[in-house]
């Protein structure tokens, strides 16, 4: 044991030498300082809060917590690998249309689907309404199922989290090769065994991928269980935090949470351990589609209609409802001010992201070190922290960092230089880049593992040199893999409240936080316009890329 | 690959440089942290920055995190003035030393004593009330009187109110831990669950629509959410909100719970006289009665005219108690509605 830790540390002290190695490391660092911070408050031990959270609410927030994350998880891998499937397998009327509409939901934040879903299945929405109308019932005569539970979480949010399964599950079937159709034929494999036991298995690692980050994404939502009444970790960690005053028991209780986290992740590890999906080249043939027709060809129609019509356009027809209502006062040259600053926030912080998380797949492709392996466990653990703990994770380094710098710059010239990092859009940037890190990393590992070394070694030994490997194989076959990574977090971002609530500079504000405050002052109609317009700038990119993604597919058919 | 690191670099350079810049100072202005939503007070700092001509800088969130972030920034931090629409924070951002003594004979004369600090390091704006609402159809006010009745039997499965986790029933518990002692709230808690008509959820809105819907004859919502619904753009919002009826309740003994919304002057104001100026400027009478005709709130000084739909409401008689009290048992109330089960 002491000389397995030995050689760890050896390991590091040999990574902080190499100075690339070493650069990423301190990056890395700076990247999970929130999560040291949260471990960290166990050095101060609460019994005595502990003591009354153990006797009251923590198994609540226990098995809440991690009902919704597997619900969530279930949800999301049965809708997203289905459509996925279907859209990849076969051809029928609508096909063209779906590739794109499935991938809608994505843009809907996760409150909004809520609130929007409240307001229609609620006594007095239109759906109740209506039966009582019809059938005459009074209150009392029926029972509906209540929207605002565990179960109401899960589906709502399986509805807006299953893209982030169908977009790695479409490239991953997608790019099956028509051999090994083939080869399962002449073995004398049924269809079903096909999908069962060649297609499934293979596209497992993009599967789990993107049930991980749903889950992870459902352990740190708060926004959605907060409305919906549904004691979880994240609402626990608040009311600890906010109710109690107590932020050391707030941050152990992060603490737990990252450790959930740390289990879906090694999980996902875990269940593709033997396996290297290394593809046999990629100018395979892919597999034809088969036309489908007569009732199949309607019943995969509205199995895919289904999950883009509950998680986009019914939110979105009641949206359009709610903003014809007020119009008027909430359009105006602030609010495209609103969709300025929301647009170029979230298109910075993808690049930035996407770019970090290149750097670190790479290093751990070329040095394929230990050291830089934990390293990307622990970046990754920021995608299921509460923006609100991530964000005051970053405030106490950074904030410290202001100080020392007025202090400086105060004794030197005499001149304070003001809050350079705390208080400027460089916070926002930091905080998204810990939050989201995790998912830009996981699409773009998903992609390199497509790349087989033979391929670099194959084009190194004819001479290729390394700039020429990365321009001519790498690029083209990571595009589809970064341009997902880069809409996710674009997306994310967009969507993003507490972190940015908390961070944003003075007189800077986005349509997630214009959204959030109308609608937690319970204005859900006049938080619509908004929220409305967070889902149309979130669906330009989504377009695009789809687009991109095709033209990938297609181009190597 | 080099040039790349070389352009990245350049890059962010100019990225630090342009940042710092918003972080620069221009000569008449205050800045605010405010946990009031950016349109509950927009409207009014911009009346005051045109009187004026200093301009406000404003940040809006969560009081708690603004609270932190002071706290993080330190000596260096550019707050002038925080804005909470709770006393339990403004008391919590006293304790932690992020606040300062305001003098002014200004303040001081429109705001009454219990409706600020002792040693006027902070002060309140607006009040808003927490009664009871009721449907007429159902509940006859007779049989309401005060909210330790709520627990008798004849309530069960009736009542309806938001999750602990909100400020505002945390301070109203507070408060009646201040007033009739921690043993008796918890009971009363106890009682109060047990006659709620389903778990809490949704905000308060949500209750007063459970009412109409009949899932349970009684709610327990502030006033300005009631009054905000009945001037709402949705016509259903309207008509759900014309069917239920407020109650004072208490109003023969202690009287019926109010919280408060205020500001403070941050210790390390860096233009401090410009932030007393706004804090003036929000309890002038036509600031107070912009405040009540917006938002429905009850102003803090005398003889401001209230909105249409408050003076519907009807007067009512409030508690009186040492406001940082509230603020001060914010955990233990926590506490005890964990302790009765209080989702």
């Amino acid at each position: 044991m002491s000389q397995q830790f030995s050689l760890t540390i050896k390991s590091y002290l040999r990574a902080l030498l190499d100075p690339w190695q070493g650069a990423l490391l301190l990056l890395g660092v700076l990247l999970s300082l929130p999560v040291v911070v949260i471990f960290t408050s166990w050095i101060y031990p609460q019994s005595e809060l502990w003591q009354h959270l153990m006797t009251t609410v923590l198994q609540d927030y226990v098995v809440n917590s991690l009902l919704l994350a597997c619900g969530v998880g279930v949800g999301s891998l049965l809708i997203g690998t289905t459509v996925a499937y279907v859209i990849s397998r076969y051809d029928f009327t609508g096909r063209k249309l779906f590739r794109w509409l499935t991938l809608l939901p994505l843009a809907m934040p996760a409150y909004i689907i809520a609130y929007t879903y409240t307001g229609i299945l609620d006594f007095s929405g239109p759906v109740q309404t209506l039966l009582r109308d019809t059938f005459g019932w009074g209150y009392g005569d029926y029972t509906f199922p209540d929207i605002r539970s565990l179960t109401g979480a899960i589906i709502v949010m399986s509805l807006v989290l299953y893209p982030y399964v169908y977009m790695l599950a479409r490239t991953a079937f997608s790019e099956q090769p028509i051999s090994l159709v083939e080869a399962s034929q002449t073995m004398g494999i049924s269809k079903f065994g096909y999908l069962t036991r060649v297609s499934l298995p293979l596209a497992r690692p993009a599967l789990f991928t993107g049930t991980a980050l749903a889950m992870m994404e459902a352990l740190a939502d708060y926004g959605t269980v907060q409305y919906f009444g549904v004691s979880t970790f994240t609402t626990g960690i608040f009311r600890t935090w906010f109710g109690l005053g107590n932020g050391i028991a707030a941050a152990q209780l992060s603490s737990l949470l990252c450790s959930f986290v740390l289990i879906v992740l090694l999980f996902e590890k875990w269940s593709r351990r033997h396996i290297k999906y290394y593809h046999q080249g990629q100018n395979h043939k892919v597999q034809k589609r088969k036309q489908l027709s007569g009732g199949w060809a309607v019943f995969v129609f509205i199995l895919c209609l289904l999950p883009p019509l509950l998680g986009f356009i019914v939110p979105v027809i009641q949206l359009l409802y709610w903003t014809w209502l007020t119009l008027q006062q909430n359009i105006d040259v602030q609010f495209i001010e609103l969709i300025i600053n929301s647009f170029g926030l979230a298109l910075s912080a993808a690049i930035i992201v996407v770019m970090l998380a290149l750097l670190f797949s790479y290093t751990r492709r070329i040095k394929n070190s230990k050291v830089i392996n934990s390293l990307e466990q622990a970046v990754s653990l920021g995608y299921a922290i509460p923006g609100t703990v991530i964000a005051v994770g970053v405030l106490v380094p950074l904030s410290w960092a202001d100080n020392t710098a007025n202090l400086i710059s105060e004794s030197w010239f005499d001149t304070t230089v003001g809050l350079i990092f705390s208080g400027t859009l460089f916070a926002l940037l930091l905080a998204y880049s810990i939050r989201f890190l995790s998912v830009a990393i996981h699409n773009v590992e998903a992609g390199l593992s497509r790349i087989t070394p033979d391929m670099d070694n194959a084009a190194r030994s004819l001479g290729a040199p390394p700039k020429r490997v990365l321009k001519e194989i790498h690029i083209p076959l990571l595009k589809t893999s970064v341009l997902s990574a880069a809409l996710l977090v674009f997306v994310d971002v967009l969507k993003e409240l507490p972190a940015t609530l908390i961070l944003r500079p003075f007189n800077f504000n986005t349509l997630a936080v214009r959204s959030f405050e109308l609608a937690s002052d319970e204005r859900l109609v006049d938080a619509a316009t908004p929220a409305l317009a967070i889902v149309l700038v979130g669906l330009l990119p989504v377009i695009l890329i789809t687009h991109a993604i095709d033209k990938t597919i297609k181009g190597k058919s | 690959m080099l040039s790349l690191k070389k352009r990245l670099i350049a890059a962010s350079v100019t990225l630090a440089a342009a940042l710092s810049f918003t972080g620069s100072v221009s000569a008449e202005e205050v800045n605010v942290y405010s946990a009031r939503k950016e349109a509950l007070i927009k409207p009014l700092l911009d009346k005051f920055s045109a009187e004026t001509g200093i301009e406000v800088n404003l940040v809006t969130g969560d009081a708690d995190a603004l609270i932190s972030r002071m706290n993080s920034e330190g000596k260096f931090s550019p707050a002038d003035v925080l804005i909470t629409t709770d006393v339990g924070r403004l008391v919590r951002a006293k304790q932690q030393g992020l606040t300062r003594i305001v003098v002014s004979d200004t303040l001081e004369q429109a705001i009454p004593a219990q409706l600020r600090d002792d040693e006027n390091q902070w002060f309140s704006l607006t009040m808003r009330a927490r009664p009871i609402m009721y449907s007429p159809e159902r509940v006859d006010p007779e049989q309401l009187s005060t909210m330790e009745a709520l627990t008798d039997a004849e309530w069960k499965g009736r009542i309806c109110i938001r999750s602990s986790s909100n400020i505002y029933n945390q301070s109203m518990v507070a408060a009646m831990i201040q007033q009739t002692g921690e043993e008796d709230t918890l009971k009363w808690a106890n009682g109060l669950v047990k006659n709620f008509a389903r778990p809490p959820k949704g905000g308060d809105r949500d209750q007063i629509k459970a009412v109409v819907s009949g899932q349970c004859d009684i709610a327990i919502a502030n006033t300005y959410y009631l009054a905000g619904m009945l001037n709402s753009a949705d016509d259903s919002e309207k008509n759900i909100a014309s069917q239920v009826k407020v109650f004072w309740p208490n109003q023969d003994d202690r009287g019926a719970h109010i919280n408060v919304s205020g500001a403070a002057l941050a210790k390390h104001a860096p233009n401090s006289d410009n932030a007393v100026k706004l804090l003036e400027y929000m309890v002038r009478e036509d600031a107070q009665a912009w405040y009540a005709k917006t938002n429905h709130e009850y102003p803090v000084r005398d003889g401001v005219e209230w909105s249409e739909t408050l003076k519907q409401f009807g007067t009512f008689k409030a508690e009186e108690i040492p406001l940082h009290r509230v603020g001060e048992l914010n955990a233990e109330a926590v506490k005890v509605m964990d302790k009765a089960g209080w989702k």
